[in-house]
């Protein structure tokens, strides 16, 4: 295994960040499912607990979302922005502390071990190896894309924006190892909000970014990543992700300041969204043209989510209409919403696109269909799954408001969508597979020649 | 776009993001109306909560997983308090997993418990919708 990895560890390094993070991909969606059916099935597993399966999935998605963009940042600086690495070595270091680190955090999940919170669950002292492997790729990318003549197109902002910012949330996220942040729960929550609100949006920078360099290569218009209108909405992203984390503690009593200010700032979102509508028509008489690539599948899948989630992250920041829909599971739906519709679609659209890309070993003509076939299977039932966590979140936050039920009875009267949307989960997991196996497959055949 | 105003508009924002994380980490958060009972217990017993990962099921200020309920206020609730909680610590439930705590973790987590219910209310039931969208506490 040992001697397989290292052999690997030789070959072009995007690609090894890729086929690590297909397989977090399908090992995170394997819990997801595990966890949803101990939602629906009390005592599923009692061995395995909830408290265990639910981090393990996020987690593990979550890497997947990191791995997969990076991977994507090694492959295509060298090959398609003529910016060889200023290092080639610090990526492997980077792969092999973040190898090491994953499988430490893995089994302290599985043993039980915790200590930390949301997201980051692992006893904190793990954070440490994560930060110094970040700052390997953080150097290596500023001291790579410092050399580039002329202007710098957006992605460029884009991924150098996310890296930076990841380093700064991610510690920023562990202020609450000084007794002055934990000891006080409002000032513990709203900066542990703080910070991945704004985390989130430094992967999503690094998975737009990705976004506006494929489809500045299949549509082979080097104006896309270069407009005035497209620094304009990067900007206005970042304000965003700056600022406009608070939408996520509307119930937490802080300075009504910081509430209010974040209201303001996620309705300026509505500049975006009108963007899109506008651009709509157009885009989908483009979308026709190309729908036969896949990648180009994924994108246009993507788009689609990206208004789906706009509309409901939009309503659910209006503080008015946050108050019945807060702690329910249309949380829920927004948070796997947009990592599945939106963050996923585009990842997969670049792993496709940089597998078939590194190897002279295309996709063949049968796991090119099984890979569409699992494109449908995965947005159908994405569908259906956004939708039964919104029914089961709106039902749940009418009767909380209402206060006619206990607990017991709320999750009783929403089991029927809860149950939908385990078993629409188990169709996703399909989709994933039926994307990923016939991937990994190509990428070993590369690796392995 | 020339380059120099992008980099203006760049600074500008991460100053101002700076600024604002200062008054977040200060004034901001400066209340604290459960303030007099954050003693040693309910230090240590946030602590425990962080260690046997509650929040994974659980939600504060409706934060959290969804497993189980938000229990922000359970030691004032109606028909609740810190004895119930007690009772769902020590032995678990079908649905909640004996944890098998200790004594003392059992006591510093329902200190903890305790201060956080005095900090604020969750979910909130009583309030008043105002035209722009925004809700004031009733
Ligand atoms: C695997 C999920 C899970 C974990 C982990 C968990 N709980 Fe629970 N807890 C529940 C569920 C579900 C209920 C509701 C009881 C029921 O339906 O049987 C509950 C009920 C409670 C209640 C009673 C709440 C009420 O309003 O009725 C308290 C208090 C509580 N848990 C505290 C804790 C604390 C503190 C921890 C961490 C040490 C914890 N729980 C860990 C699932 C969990
Ligand atoms: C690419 C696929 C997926 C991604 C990226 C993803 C992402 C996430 C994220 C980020 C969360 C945390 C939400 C939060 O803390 O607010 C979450 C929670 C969860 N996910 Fe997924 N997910 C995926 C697929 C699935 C699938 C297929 C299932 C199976 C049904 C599933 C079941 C769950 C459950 C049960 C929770 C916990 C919800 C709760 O606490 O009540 N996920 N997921």
């Amino acid at each position: 295994m040992m001697a397989l990895l290292v052999k690997i560890e030789r070959k072009e390094i995007g690609i090894v960040f890729i086929l690590l993070a297909l397989l977090s991909l399908i090992g995170g969606v394997f819990f997801g499912s595990l966890s949803a059916l101990q939602f629906i099935i009390p005592g599923f597993m009692n061995d395995f607990p909830f408290f265990k399966s639910r981090p393990l999935h996020v987690s593990l998605v979550v890497s997947w979302i990191f791995l997969s963009a990076i991977g994507g940042i090694y492959y295509y600086l060298p090959r398609y922005c003529k910016l060889p690495l200023f290092s080639n070595k610090l990526p492997r270091f980077h792969f092999w502390i973040f190898l090491f680190t994953g499988i430490v955090i893995l089994g302290c999940y599985i043993i039980g071990k915790f200590g930390g919170r949301k997201y980051w669950e692992f006893p904190p002292i793990l954070a440490v190896p994560i930060v110094i492997s970040w700052i390997l790729f953080g150097f290596n990318y500023f001291k790579t894309v410092a050399r580039k003549v002329g202007e710098w197109p957006v992605y460029l902002w884009m991924w150098g924006t996310g890296i930076l910012f990841f380093l700064f949330t991610f510690c920023e996220s562990y202020l609450w190892i000084f007794p002055y942040f934990r000891d006080n729960i409002v000032r513990d929550i709203t900066v542990q909000w703080k910070a991945y609100g704004a985390l989130v949006g430094s992967w999503n920078m690094l998975v737009y970014g990705t976004v506006i360099f494929l489809m500045e290569r299949i549509k082979g218009d080097e104006s896309i990543a270069r407009s005035r209108l497209s620094f304009l909405m990067y900007f206005l992203g970042l304000t965003n992700l700056l600022f406009g984390w608070a939408h996520h503690i509307y119930v937490v009593p802080t300075n009504p300041f910081i509430r209010n200010f974040a209201y303001f700032i996620s309705m300026t979102e509505l500049i975006i969204l009108g963007r899109i509508i506008w651009n709509w028509k157009s885009s989908l008489t483009a979308a026709k043209k190309d729908f036969y690539l896949i990648p180009y599948k994924f994108i246009v899948a993507s788009d689609f989510w990206i208004l789906a989630n706009l509309i409901l992250a939009l309503t659910i920041s209006v503080p008015a209409i946050n108050i019945f829909t807060h702690g329910t599971h249309i949380t829920v739906a927004h948070a796997m919403g947009s990592t599945i519709g939106i963050n996923t679609m585009i990842l997969l659209a670049s792993s496709v696109f940089l597998i078939a890309d590194i190897s002279k070993h295309e996709y063949s003509l049968t796991e090119k269909k099984i890979i569409t076939g699992g494109f449908w299977v995965l947005n159908i039932f994405l569908t259906i799954f956004f939708l039964a966590l919104l029914f089961a979140g709106a039902e749940k936050g009418m009767l909380i408001v209402e206060d006619k039920l206990n607990f017991q009875e709320i999750m009783q009267h929403i089991s029927p969508y809860l149950t939908l949307f385990t078993l629409a989960g188990l169709g996703i997991f399909v989709g994933i597979l039926l994307i990923a196996i016939p991937s990994i497959k190509t990428i070993n055949k590369y690796l392995l020649q | 776009m020339s380059l120099i105003s992008k980099r203006v508009v760049f600074g500008a924002l991460a100053f101002s993001f700076f600024m604002y994380s200062y008054f977040v980490y200060t004034t901001g958060t400066a209340i604290d109306k459960g303030e007099n009972l954050m003693n040693e217990a309910s230090k240590k017993g946030k602590l425990v909560f962080q260690k046997y990962n509650c929040i994974a099921c659980h939600q504060i200020y409706g934060l959290g997983g969804y497993m189980g309920p938000d229990i922000t206020n359970v030691i004032s609730e109606n028909g609740k308090g810190a004895i119930y909680a007690k009772a769902f610590l020590t032995s678990g439930t079908k649905r909640m997993p004996n944890l098998h705590l200790s004594e003392d973790e059992i006591n510093e987590l329902l200190a903890y418990l305790t201060y956080i219910d005095k900090t604020g209310i969750s979910p909130v039931k009583r309030f008043k919708i105002n035209y722009d969208g925004t809700v004031s506490e009733n």
